[in-house]
């Protein structure tokens, strides 16, 4: 019997796949193909403190190995999370952790501190790096003094486990990343979502209607490794690994390059069973390299 | 969750039928018991011969036969998705994940209705004839850009009466779908499938008339499952999901 599972600060995981905010609902969604419990979590979608229409349609563009979204964060607001959808979701035999969103300092306090309350919610992911809100999101994210700024304001009112989700879309992300480790974050993710575009050269048009979105898919798993690898290195924190992420192998290069646990995003639109076979497939890892446990793997990049 | 009990599974290619110019029709086998389909809902089916596919395809389910567990699609070529199925051979196996999606009301009898497709549009409008002609008088009226395009229609027959329009006046009426005199008698609910120009212009119609009608969407979709939130349609309560809250709408629901 090995051992799979892994903590991030307070938060304990029976195995180290989540799944990342945005792929998959509620996780409701999912239940006719999977058992929940068989993951170390869900990450919910992206909450802000009131509801958001998000942008207009279409929000999907496809492309090679991969696809660009422009949701824009598409939610119903936080009382609405906490009085409709949490009392369905909360009893899950699995750890439910919300994925926090805002335009403003103030928008994200106050979300984090409705969160706060509810206590089967262990963890929340504070989103300073969606690419397709005009207001606050990426820019959280894309300065250190910003990043440190909204991270140490929701420290202060968060009392569980807080980890940052970090945008690929800056010059140093291990910069960012040592920002919010200083202002008081359990733990980072990354990466979010590459900006892209794609354009319909027939009608001399975009295909999205913001024109620009979120890069996401197998064609960003090098990129996110390579981030995943330098951030590890450089911070003392735990580090959560996503993008592109497919299949076991993937799961275990993130693990290897540094991450504790990693999420499954865009695989699940194709198999919506993905993130439990990916689970018992870095078990099948660990036996098959005679590993009694995953964390032998975290970081265990023979370089 | 409203919608029924959805599976993911392989399908084995029992035939693939070319289907008038641009179409072609699958007949595939379920590796399992199929839970129950109804018409209008849709398959997201999984594209693995295709290089630059990444996302499945969602069709609507032409045809249901549970005693079997088979289902048809009927497919128009249009990328390299479709273009990809349409070479899948007798024995070959796909992964399907349905049924997905609210489908169109049935819950109706005695009563006269016009079943409107364009295009592939006419897809799902063979099993929902097959459902609604049990307890009702069925009338289909199809368009089609010429006589070429035109695939073999006797199934649709043995449900109601079959109208045709083309573009170019090759067969039956000329004109849209929208043009036929059919739409000159009386129908106490209409449903509609096909590209946006003509669901809307039946929904003014339908509004104008005082009739019931539906719509049934096509969004860009990435899972299907009401996951992604990409595939929303603007409703008179804001963005719906095309394939959870659709694809079928009551046109009153929609700001068309």
């Amino acid at each position: 019997m090995v051992d799979t599972s892994v903590k991030i600060a307070g938060l304990s995981l029976k195995n180290p796949v989540l799944t990342a905010s945005g792929t998959f609902g509620y996780g409701s969604e999912f239940c006719d193909f999977m058992e929940l419990s068989r993951i170390g979590g869900i990450i919910v979608k992206g909450t802000t403190i009131r509801p958001r229409q998000g942008n207009p349609y279409p929000r999907m563009a496809e492309t090679p190995s991969g696809m660009l979204n422009a949701v824009g964060l598409q939610n119903k607001g936080v009382d609405y999370f906490v009085d409709h959808i949490y009392p369905v979701i909360k009893d899950y035999d699995t750890n439910i952790i919300v994925n926090v969103a805002g335009s403003t300092v103030d928008d994200y306090v106050a979300a984090a501190e409705r969160i706060n309350e509810l206590e089967s919610v262990p963890a929340i992911e504070l989103n300073i790096s969606c690419p397709n809100v005009k207001a606050g999101g990426m820019a959280f994210g894309t300065s250190p003094e910003a990043a440190r700024e909204v991270v140490a304001a929701v420290r202060r009112v968060y009392k569980n486990t807080l980890i940052v989700k970090l945008s690929p879309n800056v010059t140093s992300i291990t910069d960012i990343a040592l920002a919010v480790e200083s202002a008081g974050a359990d733990s980072v993710s990354l990466i979010n979502t590459l900006m892209g575009m794609a354009i319909d050269a027939e009608r001399r048009k975009p295909l999205l209607s913001t024109i620009t979105g979120g890069l996401s898919g197998p064609c960003v798993k090098p990129v996110a490794l390579r981030m995943v690898w330098q951030v590890a290195k450089a911070v003392k924190i735990p580090v959560i690994g996503l993008g592109g992420i497919s299949n076991a192998a993937d799961a275990v290069e993130f693990l290897l390059a540094g991450a504790t646990a990693i999420q499954i995003g865009t695989a699940n639109f194709i198999d919506p069973a993905i993130s439990a076979k990916v689970a018992s497939g870095i078990e099948d890892y660990l036996i098959r390299h005679g590993f009694s446990s995953v964390k032998e793997l975290v970081g265990a990049l023979e370089e | 969750m409203m919608n029924g009990k959805k599976i993911a599974a392989d399908f084995e290619v029992v035939d693939n039928i070319a289907a008038g110019s641009s179409y072609f029709k699958l007949v595939l086998q379920a590796s399992v018991d199929l839970p129950g389909i109804r018409p209008g809902q849709f398959a997201q089916v999984r594209v693995d011969n295709s290089k630059t596919t990444f996302l499945r395809r969602p069709f609507s389910i032409h045809y249901a036969d549970a005693s079997l567990n088979r289902i048809e699609l009927l497919i128009n070529k249009v990328g390299d998705g479709s273009r990809a199925l349409s070479l899948l051979r007798k024995g070959d196996t796909i992964n399907i994940i349905l049924p997905l999606g609210n489908g169109f009301g049935t819950d109706l009898s005695g009563q006269s209705v016009l079943l409107a497709g364009g295009g592939v549009g006419i897809a799902p409008m063979l099993y929902l004839g097959k459902v609604l002609a049990v307890k009702n008088d069925v009338t289909f009226v199809f368009g089609f850009r010429s006589s070429d395009n035109i695939i073999d229609l006797s199934r649709f027959e043995s449900y109601g009466k079959v109208r045709i329009t083309t573009e170019d006046g090759s067969a039956g009426e000329k004109g849209y779908v929208t043009d036929h005199s059919v739409f000159n008698e009386n129908f106490s609910k209409i449903y509609v499938c096909g590209p946006t120009p003509m669901m809307k212009a039946v929904s003014r119609y339908a509004k104008q008339h005082s009739v019931k009608c539906e719509v049934s969407l096509e969004n860009k979709m990435a899972c299907g499952l009401g996951a992604c939130l990409c595939c929303v349609t603007e409703t008179n309560e804001g963005h719906k999901c095309v394939c959870t809250d659709g694809p079928v709408f009551d046109i009153n629901d929609l700001p068309w």
